[in-house]
């Protein structure tokens, strides 16, 4: 489904990311993680382009994103995203987050996308929410009606970068109960997280991430019993002591 | 001692209040085609398009460094002559309203677009990658997050702006245009009352200013709650 190949990046002299090789299969999920700076949040978003990369190729569904012939805005359209900060379009009310684009870019009728507008927010529990605007929710309803609002566009994989990290602790699990139905369901999906328990449940690889480099990409179980460098055993050590 | 006599006025006011129609007009204009104008410029300023960035930057910059009453009398003495040129319009036509209002707007257009790019910027990254990430293009991102987003942060901005083009339009008296100043200024020369005139016409330009910014803050005031 997401293939990259010796991916890199950088910004002038600065190299965000180096030789970046990986693939994600269909109905996977696979947690990257690693410590802050190490080029995760950039990793997945070369998955649809929203940050462009030097060398190296990135296809989804045997579409190259770095190919200029590549109609980029299509391809993203089918690849949900879900941001840190949430990203909900303050000035639209909770249901018009949900269908504008399904109206505006995939040109659905607008009593269609209402629907699926309603149906994906009764899903998250915030139905009743429908008619107000993201500054009444709290940061967990806003993130559900993130995700929503991704699955509204009928994705075929899910890009998720630190879906929890702006929540308050107790709104977390709201969030990663979400993910996790979404990935029993076999949404094929990226997730940029810190949450280890999440990890250990749902993913099926664990990518770690350090200095712009992948330096593990194992399996779970693998990963979490036994990983092999230095690097990620200490990080596994600082996040696990809690 | 001056003896003020305010007999005149009463008399005066349909010719005062046709020269407010004027001056609304050339405000209400210039704000419109400015704003359109601005956004036009501010989006190309922001543009990753270097011809764009650097025509939008010469533009703003030139007409930020000269002073409004020339810009006004440039126009009054060469769009007539444009015209009659390019498009064949009758020598001696009264193009007076239209120079004026171009004008404003060009020159409007250049202040608005520096508000308009301050407010542009000032709607976070997020929102734009949020707009991509969902398959919208570069104009439809703009038009449907971006400005709505922008624009509510600038209104009280660009209302000030407009009250300041307001009492600008007070300068359009170098092509002897009769807006509510020059008017009033024509009816104190007629009677001999010119101090009367202006004393009444800074009256009116004073309440309606200070009506409109009082809205403003309000506005402002309500925007921060919200």
């Amino acid at each position: 489904m997401i293939t990259m190949n010796k991916v890199s990046k950088h910004y002038g002299a600065f190299q965000v990311l180096t030789d970046c090789t990986t693939h994600v299969a269909k109905g996977e999920v696979v947690v990257v993680c690693g410590p802050s700076g190490s080029g995760k949040s950039t990793l997945i978003k070369c998955v649809n382009g929203l940050e462009p990369f030097q060398s190296g190729e990135v296809t989804v569904n045997g579409i190259s994103v770095g190919d200029p012939q590549t109609d980029l805005p299509k391809l993203r359209a089918h690849v949900g995203m879900v941001f840190q900060n949430f990203e909900l379009f303050p000035h639209m009310s909770i249901i018009d987050n949900l269908t504008v684009a399904q109206v505006k870019v995939l040109g659905r009728d607008p009593a269609e996308a209402q629907d699926k507008g309603m149906a994906l927010l009764d899903r998250v529990e915030l139905k009743v929410q429908a008619l107000k605007h993201p500054g009444q929710l709290s940061g967990g309803q806003q993130q559900r009606v993130a995700i929503a609002r991704a699955l509204a566009m009928d994705p075929i994989c899910m890009l998720f970068d630190e879906p929890t990290s702006a929540l308050d602790p107790e709104m977390i699990n709201e969030v990663l109960d979400v993910m996790s139905e979404l990935a029993q369901e076999g949404m094929t999906m990226m997730c940029v997280t810190h949450e280890m328990g999440f990890a250990k449940r749902v993913a099926s690889r664990v990518i770690f991430m350090d200095q712009g480099r992948i330096v593990e990409d194992d399996s779970k179980d693998a990963f979490f019993a036994n990983p092999r460098s230095d690097r990620a055993q200490q990080f596994l050590a600082k996040i696990l002591q809690h | 001692m001056y003896e003020f006599d305010w007999t005149s006025i009463p008399g005066a006011l349909p010719f005062l209040a046709q020269g407010m129609v004027v001056s609304l007009q050339i405000t209400g204009v210039a704000i419109l085609v400015g704003i359109v104008w601005g956004t036009l410029l501010a989006m190309m300023r922001l543009s990753s398009a270097s011809a764009l960035s650097w025509f939008a930057a010469g533009y703003v910059n030139l007409f930020r460094a000269v002073p409004l009453v020339m810009v006004l009398l440039w126009f009054f003495l060469i769009v007539p002559h444009l015209l009659e040129t390019l498009f064949g319009f009758p020598r001696g036509s009264d193009m007076r309203m239209g120079s004026a209002i171009a004008g404003f707007a060009l020159f409007e257009a250049a202040y608005y677009s520096e508000i308009i790019r301050a407010g542009i910027q000032s709607v976070s990254k997020g929102q734009m990658a949020a707009a991509s990430a969902l398959g919208m293009g570069y104009a439809q991102s703009m038009r449907l997050v971006v400005l709505p987003q922008a624009f509510r942060n600038m209104v009280p901005l660009l209302l000030t702006q407009g009250i300041i083009l307001f009492q600008d339009t007070s300068l359009v008296y170098v092509s002897a245009l009769a807006d509510f100043f020059g008017a009033a200024s024509k009816v104190g020369d007629r009677d001999g009352r010119l101090v009367e005139m202006l004393l009444f016409a800074g009256a009116v330009y004073f309440v309606i200013c200070f009506t409109i910014s009082q809205l403003v803050r309000y506005y402002q005031t309500k925007l921060k709650t919200a």
